[in-house]
């Protein structure tokens, strides 16, 4: 398997008047063009993972690793000019809110032009075909029409699919998927996902799905990754997740409601009990 | 007598009407689940019980008494809701105390400082956050103060619209609970908007999956725990939730 990725001790921290804090404590992993999950619950670090592999994170706000590489390219040296030639063209990120992540004053057709455009010069009729056929592929059914609105005028669910087609258009070889779904429908989750999983095989591509929902992880990733306060508790291939070992996981496993639920108390993971806090 | 009971239902935003003819009635001590996707109008069904959306016809009737359009000090006094987001539910620049006297003030009654202490106790929060303000507290804290703020009146009904669905899986089992609880020692009624049906099956009794302003088939948790749904479109919701 060819590496895409490498990260090692990778550390993102931020100043508060307490001195810096650090939010990822020394995170290492590979990939190759695989489905990679991250979990974990709000402030383990999960986003800015995702965020510090296209160097996303501003000041004050500061990142080190021992080694941050994607294809061979040294991520941290490089500049912001170099740094958008990679951004979109070779790693792109699916954000988790479409009403807040797609410009309301360009038309859909516009903004997945304007992806394309920015990495490759195409002539406008190759562009036009280019986005019908995205648009085609995101299972949306009358490209022609939707390319003409306006984000405030489709459903989040058809949003989420716009901005797939965006971020996928330029063919990248890495797709960071950070909470794709978490703003949708329960119905439509499982289409923008099986979009998402159908694209990335057939193209393949690299996947990084971050998520808190570790069942969802687990369909549709290879390798699960779970996070607590900025560090790797367990790492694990997805279909193996039942026999997760760290008191952490299975405290998350325990505490999601089942369908035949029959308990009448759900278990509390006591955070006291492998976190400092 | 049933704790609510809604017969005929319609109910418009302007001239979209998006609940058509609903018939529900739940009994005192049931709790009851409204299922199903966005814009379905599991929502609206609650916030017009509540008098947040007067544009209604046909009847609803709380504890035996028929609602008027308007919000009414008697139904608020009994029947409390608690809403989806706790970021954008409490005010940001009123204290905890303030936040929970604030429903004794308007409805005249005394003795607060007590009633405050002994909501905090009941949905589990620290004496020290009650003067604290909701940004030094972390989400399922404030979902907490929003169950408090609602506890206030000591209501009979509440009507809870995807109380857990902002919050992550470990704090979500905690407020699920505390639901669960504060149910079974205060005899209370709950009407639950959700569409996740492994909340449906741990917290209620019954539930209605709702499409497109309908109700498609009023059932059993039993029924759904053993995946036994009638109609074609609970299936679908079903296999959704047990895949994903």
């Amino acid at each position: 398997m060819t590496t895409l990725l490498e990260v090692e001790n990778l550390r993102v921290s931020f100043p508060t008047n307490r001195g810096r804090v650090e939010v990822v404590k020394g995170l290492s992993f590979t990939l190759g063009r695989e489905r990679l999950g991250i979990v974990g619950e709000s402030g383990s670090g999960k986003s800015m993972t995702g965020r510090s592999i296209l160097k996303l994170i501003r000041k004050p706000g500061e990142v080190t690793a021992d080694k941050l590489r994607f294809d061979g390219i040294d991520i941290l040296d490089q500049s912001e000019k170099q740094m958008r030639a990679i951004r979109g063209a070779r790693i792109s990120m699916v954000m988790q809110d479409p009403k807040f992540s797609l410009n309301p004053v360009m038309t859909v057709g516009e903004q997945i032009a304007e992806a394309l455009v920015t990495h490759q010069k195409l002539p406008r009729s190759a562009v036009q075909a280019r986005i019908q056929e995205m648009l085609h592929a995101v299972r949306i059914n009358d490209p022609e029409r939707v390319a003409r609105l306006y984000p405030h005028e489709v459903s989040g669910g058809m949003g989420q699919r716009i901005m797939i087609a965006m971020m996928l258009i330029p063919e990248p070889e890495l797709l960071i998927a950070d909470e794709p779904t978490s703003a949708l429908d329960v119905s439509v989750q499982a289409q923008v996902l099986d979009i998402i999983d159908t694209l990335v095989r057939d193209k393949g591509m690299g996947l990084i799905l971050i998520s808190h929902d570790l069942a969802l992880v687990s369909r549709y990733c290879d390798r699960i990754l779970v996070m607590n306060a900025g560090r790797v508790v367990e790492e694990c291939a997805a279909g193996q997740l039942e026999n997760a070992q760290h008191p952490y996981t299975r405290g998350l496993l325990a505490a999601m409601p089942t369908i035949d639920e029959s308990r009448d108390e759900l278990p509390v993971l006591d955070r006291t009990q492998w976190a400092g806090t | 007598m049933n704790a609510i009971d809604i017969q005929n239902l319609d109910i418009s935003y302007g001239d979209t009407k998006v609940v058509h003819g609903v018939n529900l009635a739940i009994p005192e001590g049931e709790s009851f689940a409204l299922v199903g996707e966005s814009g379905s109008g599991k929502s609206t069904i609650l916030r017009a019980i509540a008098g947040l959306a007067p544009d209604w016809t046909g009847s609803i009737s709380v504890l035996g008494q028929a609602r008027s359009h308007h919000i009414d000090r008697q139904v608020s006094s009994q029947v409390q809701m608690v809403f989806q987001d706790p970021y954008g539910s409490l005010h940001p620049r009123k204290t905890i105390d303030a936040a929970l006297s604030e429903p004794l003030a308007i409805h005249g009654i005394g003795n607060r400082g007590e009633r405050v202490e002994a909501v905090l106790r009941d949905v589990g929060l620290d004496q020290r956050f009650r003067f604290r303000f909701p940004h030094q507290l972390s989400g399922g804290q404030r979902q907490r103060v929003a169950i408090a703020r609602a506890l206030m009146l000591q209501p009979k009904i509440m009507l809870l619209d995807e109380p857990t669905s902002a919050l992550d899986v470990s704090v979500q089992a905690e407020i699920l609970n505390l639901l669960k609880r504060l149910r079974r020692e205060q005899g209370l009624t709950y009407l639950l908007v959700t569409h996740n049906l492994p909340v449906v099956s741990f917290l209620c009794d019954r539930l209605a999956v709702m499409r497109q302003g309908r109700i498609v088939e009023i059932a059993d948790a039993a029924q759904l725990k053993a995946g036994k749904l009638n109609e074609p479109y609970s299936q679908e919701l079903l296999a959704a939730t047990a895949s994903g």
